[in-house]
């Protein structure tokens, strides 16, 4: 149950030996250096923000307006992304992958789990370190003959070149986190049910699943997060316009030759990040123990 | 799980019926159960896996399939001062990339362990940049880099620290040193949260132990943080190798391998010749050329898990 561990840790231990330092101590070794790394965290976000709400004249205006500063906020760049460009549809293609992929992933990944912890079928713990080795396989190197495979397949510039191709990463990270999950399930409650006369299906659906309840979400934000973000594949497998996704589009629609638009720019970059931002914060702490669980377990 | 039913069988109780239940179905179970994940990872990871390596042997081109022309890619590419850099340009990315976010992940997250108000609100913004997309804050990075407007040169000219702007991706020395910035930035986080995972389950007794008998500060960090950190240490930094390794997003964005192919990494050049190019062949000749690196990276992690027997995946 290493996944929670973090949360359910005794608050006792709070503190520690901190009391032993003085407080200009901590302002040097701890407050300041924090400050510092939040700005430099978060800098970018802000001025993407900022820069999104700017009106062009004091964007590039330096001598007479404090560039850090928005004295006229405008939304004019956010209108013309929405009204002026096919941005909304590549928002609606990328919410259909990222949906359809992570319930795909899920599901296979929800099955292989529960066979590789549970099931124990002979040569599990081979297949679980094959799943693993399977995540080690970077998209930089499969985007070339998968895109062979695309075109061959007719699926070339549709959305389901993507929703079958982002499995490939997300069902072994799925699975290798509610294989954590599952393993922090007492063994003792599926053999109660088995002796009670309960199928394997019926221990998954009635048991497991619904005990696994925070693994599945975390699974489920970490493959939607995943696949939002995703970009070579959908570089490489979508050709025309209408079937963009939202980090793709921005790149290759919004620049245009020499003039660039850093207003919708950073508009169309702030809204495709929000979602993931959104999703994210309504889960954070899910978010941090899998996370930090999965590679800690 | 070899036990025979048959030999419990003068009194078959419900705990041997059990037992030829489990026996007979496991395997049967789980072929079924492990087949959507298997069937869709073979065909869309495993066959492209081989599909690259026998392409890299090809000349193929988009729209034409090519035919085998031994190793005559890799002859061309050993000859190839371009992919010699792209080389060295992954190699110097990833090494002072991942130097740097251990450095500074682990920094963070030794203050972030510290008793701090608002914790939870700390480590949630932190995690910022590893959530947002990765070619989304790269664009927020190229208009921060921009030749004219950029607000890092502005600033420091406003604080008399330089006297002209900088040139932050048109130069190649600036170029590599800004994508490299860049990349530490998205991958601070990470590190950070990871280590700090791992930093919470060190038991404060410890510290307070060492702390008695005398140990300095820098002495509680190298004899007692340090040695139980390592374990996830190793975990941590190589995912960070890997996915530094084999990065493309950021530098597509940012510099698209230039200036003088300054910043192409090996990804970003098997990109430019094997998609924009369209010589199949010699892309995937390049991506099969990182497999090396990347096993290498991977046995490393392999036999680090080992000694704490293999933690991800289920050890027993």
């Amino acid at each position: 149950m290493a996944a929670t561990e973090t949360n359910n840790r005794p608050n006792t231990d709070e503190g520690g030996m901190g009391y032993l330092q003085s407080l200009p101590r901590r302002v040097v070794t701890v407050y300041l250096p924090l400050l510092i790394f939040v700005i430099v965290l978060l800098f970018p976000f802000y001025w993407m923000t900022i820069t999104a709400v700017k009106p062009n004249l004091e964007m590039t205006d330096y001598a007479n307006f404090n560039p850090f500063w928005v004295v006229h906020p405008t939304l004019e760049h956010i209108r013309y992304l929405l009204f002026e460009t096919s941005y909304p549809g590549w928002l609606l293609n990328t919410i259909i992958i990222s949906t359809a992929s992570t319930f795909l992933s899920l599901l296979a990944a929800v099955f292989a789990a529960y066979a590789i912890e549970r099931l124990r079928f002979s040569g599990a713990r081979q297949v679980g370190l094959a799943i693993f080795l399977a995540y080690l396989v970077p998209p930089s190197i499969l985007f070339i003959p998968l895109s062979v495979m695309v075109f061959n397949l007719g699926l070339y510039d549709t959305p389901f070149a993507l929703i079958l191709t982002y499995p490939t990463f997300l069902i072994p990270f799925c699975t290798w986190l509610l294989m954590g999950y599952f393993r922090s399930i007492p063994f003792e409650l599926e053999e109660c049910a088995l002796i009670d006369g309960a199928s394997r299906w019926q221990i998954l659906t009635k048991i497991v699943l619904p005990l696994s309840v925070p693994g599945l979400i975390s699974a489920g934000i970490f493959a939607f997060t995943l696949s939002w973000n995703e970009f070579i594949y959908a570089l490489t497998f979508i050709q025309s316009s209408e079937n963009k996704t939202v980090p793709v589009g921005v790149l290759t629609e919004l620049v245009r030759s020499d003039v660039y638009e850093w207003g919708a720019l950073m508009a169309g970059a702030l809204i495709g990040s929000l979602p993931v931002v959104v999703l994210y914060s309504f889960f954070v702490e899910h978010y941090v123990s899998s996370m930090t669980g999965a590679v800690k377990e | 799980m070899a036990v025979p039913s048959t030999a419990i069988q003068p009194r078959p109780s419900m705990f041997s019926r059990l037992l030829s239940r489990w026996s007979e179905s496991r395997n049967a179970l789980g072929f079924g159960f492990m087949l959507p994940a298997a069937a869709l990872l073979l065909v869309f990871l495993t066959y492209p896996l081989g599909l690259g390596v026998w392409l890299g042997f090809t000349d193929a081109r988009i729209g034409r399939p090519g035919i085998f022309i031994g190793i005559e890619n890799y002859e061309y590419l050993w000859s190839d001062a371009v992919f010699w850099l792209s080389v060295f340009n992954t190699l110097l990315y990833t090494i002072s990339a991942s130097i740097l976010k251990f450095a500074l992940g682990l920094w963070l997250a030794l203050i972030l362990n510290q008793n701090l108000p608002f914790k939870s609100f700390f480590r949630a913004i932190v995690l910022l940049p590893w959530v947002v997309p990765t070619v989304l804050s790269a664009i927020a990075f190229w208009w921060i880099y921009d030749s004219q407007f950029s607000i890092l040169s502005w600033a420091l000219m406003e604080m008399g620290l330089i006297d002209h702007r900088i040139n932050f991706l048109g130069d190649p020395e600036n170029a590599r040193a800004s994508v490299i910035a860049a990349n530490v930035w998205r991958g601070i986080p990470f590190v950070a949260i990871t280590l700090l995972a791992g930093l919470q389950t060190i038991p404060q007794s410890l510290y307070e132990a060492a702390t008695l008998d005398g140990a300095s500060r820098w002495q509680l960090f190298r004899y007692v943080t340090l040695p139980l950190l390592t374990p996830i240490i190793a975990i941590t930094m190589t995912f960070s190798v890997l996915f530094t390794f084999t990065d493309f997003q950021l530098i597509y964005v940012l510099t698209r391998g230039g200036p003088v192919n300054a910043t192409h990494l090996m990804a970003t050049l098997s990109f430019q010749r094997g998609i924009s190019g369209g010589q199949l062949g010699e892309g995937a000749a390049i991506a099969v050329a990182m497999i090396p690196f990347l096993l290498a990276a991977i046995l490393f992690s392999y036999f680090g898990l080992q000694r704490r027997k293999w933690q991800q995946g289920g050890g027993d």
